[in-house]
């Protein structure tokens, strides 16, 4: 089976979950969507998943609060946080282009990552748009910061980058990004292009591994039926 | 219980209020909301409990809206709320951008009549430096130094959304809305409307006491079937994804707003 770009980011991200109890979905993810159903089902249900906005994979009952209560609590594992810009330390901007408030261009705003970014242990970016444009060397507005000094209270904090050329793993004691593999079809040079901000190599990169096609049809059939409920439009 | 008309409602929310609002899944009145617009209701404060949408969208084209205070503004899958956007790039509303905890967190506050919360997160963000009345304090329980930040409770003047059901008495059930219970024990005065009125009691009923706001927390009730079209209300209605998408595309520019608003005043079967 030929597997498809948005598939080998799905498998790509369901492979960082692996261990986690509990794995929260927000708002406009449905590739992270896919991948935790695909951990979910791989891990025979030992990871559990919540899509926020979703009725089917909706495991909270007690309003809007309460994902962000378990989140303090420590008992959420993973979450999924992107922005309109990603910087080279780690952090997300999901405000606008500019100077704030008036700024060129504006986004929706900052939803949870203000607080999630902090107390989600593992908390994968993603971005399948990676440019110059997306990622870049300085964001102009923080949402949430990737990196906070020792005194401030942060179990949690980004995990890994994936875009739709290659996957960077973050170093929370350096604060900088290390590129540990490269999809198929893509090369350094083009990454380093694209990419405005620096980062380090890791010693070994690889090819990153696709899905074999047990993986592919439990993603083509299940998975795409379940995350149909939040995302009609993605599963169309 | 004071039953009254969409209309009324409308005109029971004066100019100025700070109005608590939910999220796009969780009974948004958009019946309501056009009665608003309708009757040119101006300078409103609209606090999203955390994130609105296409409601937040309409007010603020349709030039009601002074302040937004908010975790973001969405049209969800269908993209840019785009008045939200014009508005902000143009300066014609003040905004106040937050992170949906704080604003949950905020309002449990105001539930408690206590002056603030305290929460984690925010140190470092550039949220936090455009909001002065967001406090930093170091965390008196602890040993060591352990920066934290306060948030001002927010007691809305009014929460205004829509529920499946209602009773004769005023009371109103939300199912799974638990947010709405929040918005309506901290508000001032909470108007909902509601897709139908039963006669039975929903305060005895065993099985819908627990998701039924009290009465005694709802100031009025208008009956507005379809009242969240075109989103949607769970257990309900679908949302009305053409309308959505027609409406996204609208909200790019003042005009085809303008047009939209027209169009869609009487609603669903309008």
């Amino acid at each position: 089976m030929n597997c498809k770009p948005q598939e080998l980011l799905i498998f790509t991200i369901a492979r960082m979950l692996e261990g986690i109890e509990h794995v929260a979905v927000g708002v406009s993810s449905p590739i992270p969507g896919s991948a935790a159903l695909l951990q979910r089902s791989l891990s025979g249900g030992t990871t559990q998943v919540t899509v926020l906005n979703s009725r089917n994979l909706q495991t909270l009952n007690d309003g809007a609060g309460e994902l962000f209560d378990r989140a303090a609590q420590g008992r959420i594992g993973a979450f999924f946080l992107s922005g309109g810009q990603i910087d080279g330390k780690a952090n997300i901007n999901l405000v606008g282009i500019g100077d704030y408030p008036r700024h060129h261009v504006r986004w929706s705003g900052s939803f949870g990552s203000a607080m999630l970014y902090y107390l989600v242990p593992r908390v994968i970016l993603f971005r399948e748009e990676h440019t110059r444009r997306t990622l870049v060397d300085q964001v102009d507005f923080i949402s949430a910061p990737g990196t906070s000094p020792p005194e401030i209270y942060r179990p949690g904090g980004p995990y890994a980058l994936v875009t739709g050329r290659c996957v960077f793993m973050f170093d929370r004691a350096k604060a900088r990004f290390v590129l540990t593999s490269i999809h198929p079809g893509h090369r350094l040079d083009e990454i380093r292009e694209n990419t405005g901000f620096a980062f380090d190599l890791a010693n070994n990169i690889i090819e990153t591994p696709l899905p074999d096609d047990a993986t592919l049809t439990l993603l083509r059939g299940p998975i795409a039926q379940e995350i149909a409920d939040p995302y009609p439009a993605f599963a169309q | 219980m004071p039953e009254i008309s969409v209309k009324e409602l409308a005109n029971r929310i004066p100019d100025g209020a700070k109005v608590a609002i939910p999220p796009s899944r969780s009974g948004v009145a958009l019946a309501a909301t056009r009665a608003l617009i309708g009757r040119k209701a101006r300078n409103l404060h609209l606090v999203a409990i955390p994130t609105s949408g296409i409601q937040a969208d309409m007010l603020i084209g349709a030039g009601c809206v002074a302040v937004m205070e908010c975790a973001g503004v969405t049209l969800d899958e269908h993209g840019q709320a785009g008045r939200f956007v014009e508005a902000v790039k143009a300066g014609s509303i003040t905004l106040r951008d937050s992170t949906c905890p704080a604003l949950v967190s905020g309002l449990q506050a105001g539930e408690k009549g206590i002056p603030f919360m305290p929460m984690r997160g925010l140190i470092g963000s550039d949220l936090l430096k455009y909001r002065p009345d967001y406090r930093v304090i170091d965390n008196p329980m602890s040993d060591g130094p352990d920066p934290i930040v306060l948030l001002p409770a927010i007691t809305p003047d009014i929460a205004l959304f829509h529920a499946p059901l209602a009773d004769r008495h005023g009371n109103v059930w939300i199912g799974t809305m638990r947010e709405l219970m929040t918005m309506a024990h901290a508000a001032r005065q909470t108007f909902v409307t509601v897709e139908e009125i039963t006669d039975a009691d929903l305060m005895w009923d065993e099985l819908r006491a627990p998701a039924t706001i009290p009465a005694l927390y709802v100031t009025a009730i208008a009956q507005a079937p379809h009242g969240t079209w075109p989103l949607g209300l769970q257990g309900c209605h679908e949302p009305d994804n053409t309308e959505l998408a027609r409406y996204a595309r609208a909200s790019k520019n003042a005009d085809d707003f303008a047009s939209w608003i027209a169009r869609t005043a009487n609603g669903k079967n309008g």
